[in-house]
């Protein structure tokens, strides 16, 4: 009998004395020697195999953005965020996707069989549309993020998901807009399109023929399922690159026009300064670091993949670059997959901290040149003085720096 | 489908120059002419989706107690809990803007608060109001604002796109938009 039949036999023994009042003990002593399993196994259940459900240890959510409540007292949804540092891939989940309304807004509760678009207006052919008249014209599947005019970063956020967290990314499914038009028959002189929702207050936005016939989208269809309510359900317009005002939402009407047509929608853009209502139209080029990001820490020196996101309204995402040193030195990141047109891109940087603080920052290049700014760049740019805050006009990219101390702990480090 | 291709491409360079088209999936229908009445509600700054009716600020006064809008934007639309509907008092300035983020000031196009109180309230029963009611709504906050100054001036779809709002030219229209371009000329970022 060799030593080790000896021990297990000891071993039986004791066990068998200490049977049943030492079970747990027992039990948790035999875990601590291993890697752990999981907690249990979860029977099968008809709901669940009809429709999944991620982890019970998975808290992942959303959170009102910009100090309004949603809902607010009414019932009322406005701007929702979503948690960009608990995601890794480009595609945000359509249950967190960010979500932003016009005013505040019920959801509409939309039966899809009763729905109609209608088509008028400037054209030689108005049209109504049912969803699977809609569904059966050509359709195109692109990945493209939609961004609220009032994603701004400001001193106060702790979090990526406070400065960046209105803004997210899906896969869409649908009809372009050119498509449709080309069907009606747009007429001469017709340079803008009113698309309008369903919701009480009948949100109504005026986009520019161009765009309406270049890569407008009507979606049906958001991350392989039919677009959710809070989205637009069953349809809503993407304007790709545009702010998110534009991207209407359950859409039930365009009509071909001659001008803008100042809609409540665009008085909210309104401004007495051409270069801001120039840059609260097309997003610009922007990036933001979301591993690691404000309110994580890191556990201590060593090897991180410095990754997140990056994405413009004029095109692809030509380059993205990290600095470590506050903006001293610049490294390429790398892109993982293939950058889309106004879609999030991912990229990631190999990075060794040494521990001591530091500075992490990102900048995104576009495929027609826009370079993302620093705040003082911008501030330079437009001659403002030094002694105030840099005031970004329209909708703004700047460089989002992240602080880190020594401890592992990471901040905002706005100016 | 080869055909549809170079379409397209066609459309676009020749800037939507008109040409009587004809459908090529055949798909969907036409619609009513009352299904378009029931939904027209944009309203241009010409005014062309103006109803008749008429309504003046004398009436407005009257109205805006009655449906509710005081409950919301206060007795004298200052001082409620939903966005203040008369300009801030700063005194006579040649710049509207100053007299602060409210529609009925600020909008270049007086069309622009027809249309939205016409669409978007009361809140809870959108859509409700009539034509009447939304012209003289409209006159009383304008008559507020000190836009118009007769409160028995008579609002309709002929003289409410005539009404000259202090921002009527005071404001920057959007760029031109075509795909690629730099968000701003000159600007780098």
């Amino acid at each position: 009998m060799g030593p080790k039949k000896q021990n297990r036999r000891e071993f039986l023994k004791q066990g068998a004395a200490i049977a049943s009042g030492a079970a747990v003990g027992a039990a948790s002593q035999s875990a601590s020697a291993q890697l752990p399993g999981p907690e249990g196994f979860l029977q099968g259940r008809d709901d669940i195999v009809a429709y999944g459900q991620r982890s019970r240890f998975i808290e992942s959510k959303r959170i009102p953005h910009g100090g309004r409540h949603s809902p607010d007292t009414f019932g009322l949804d406005f701007h929702i965020a979503t948690p960009l540092q608990d995601q890794h891939g480009v595609i945000t989940p359509s249950s967190l996707f960010y979500m932003g309304t016009t005013r505040g807004s019920y959801i509409p509760d939309i039966d899809p069989e009763k729905h109609r678009l209608m088509i008028h207006g400037l054209v030689d052919n108005p049209l109504v549309f049912t969803m699977e008249e809609l569904k059966r014209l050509p359709s195109v599947t692109r990945m493209h993020f939609v961004e609220c005019a009032g994603n701004r970063s400001n001193r106060r956020h702790t979090t990526v998901q406070e400065t960046h967290g209105m803004t997210s990314n899906a896969e869409w499914t649908g009809v372009l807009l050119s498509t449709l038009l080309k069907e009606a028959g747009v007429k001469e002189g017709a340079d803008w399109i009113v698309a309008e929702g369903v919701e009480e207050v009948k949100g109504a936005s005026s986009i520019p023929m161009t765009k309406a016939m270049d890569d407008t989208l009507l979606a049906y269809s958001m991350n392989g399922e039919p677009v959710r309510p809070q989205q637009g359900f069953p349809l809503r317009m993407l304007a790709p690159g545009f702010e998110g005002i534009f991207n209407v939402k359950w859409l039930r009407r365009i009509k071909v026009v001659d001008q803008y047509y100042m809609t409540y929608n665009d008085y909210g853009h309104l401004t007495q300064d051409p270069a801001t209502a120039a840059l609260g139209y097309q997003i610009g080029p922007k990036s933001v670091i979301v591993h690691p990001s404000g309110g994580q820490t890191l556990p201590g020196a060593g090897y991180y993949q410095v990754s997140g996101l990056a994405w413009s309204g004029g095109g692809k995402v030509a380059r993205v670059e990290v600095t470590t040193d506050g903006g001293e030195t610049w490294f390429d990141a790398e892109i993982r997959g293939e950058p889309q047109a106004m879609a999030h891109t991912l990229f990631a940087f190999e990075w060794e901290w040494d521990g001591s603080p530091c500075e992490l920052q990102s900048r995104c290049i576009d495929e027609i040149g826009q370079v993302q700014p620093s705040r003082a760049e911008v501030a330079e740019f437009w001659n403002q003085p030094a002694d105030q805050p840099p005031r970004v006009r329209g909708q703004d990219n700047s460089i989002q720096p992240w602080r880190i101390e020594s401890d592992g702990s990471i901040h905002n480090a706005i100016a | 489908m080869r055909l549809l291709k170079y379409l397209l491409p066609g459309v676009m360079l020749l800037g939507f120059v008109a040409q009587a088209q004809s459908p090529t999936y055949g798909v969907g229908r036409a619609p009513t002419a009352a299904e378009i009445e029931a939904w027209d509600i944009a309203i241009a700054p010409t005014g062309e989706e103006l109803p008749d009716g008429s309504g003046t600020a004398d009436l407005g006064a009257q109205l805006f107690l009655e449906k509710g809008c005081a409950g919301c934007h206060g007795t004298n639309g200052t001082n409620g809990i939903a966005p203040r509907l008369v300009k801030n008092d700063v005194g006579e300035v040649d710049n509207a803007w100053r007299y602060g983020r409210v529609l009925p000031i600020r909008s270049p196009y007086a069309t622009t608060v027809w249309d939205y109180i016409n669409r978007g309230m009361p809140l809870g029963a959108e859509g409700s109001l009539l034509a009447d009611e939304v012209y003289s709504l409209t006159a009383y906050l304008l008559y507020l604002n000190d836009v118009i100054t007769d409160d028995q001036l008579v609002l309709d779809q002929n003289s409410l796109p005539k009404i000259q709002m202090p921002n009527r030219d005071n404001w920057a229209q959007v760029p031109d938009w075509f795909p690629g371009q730099p968000r701003l000329e000159g600007y780098p970022y």
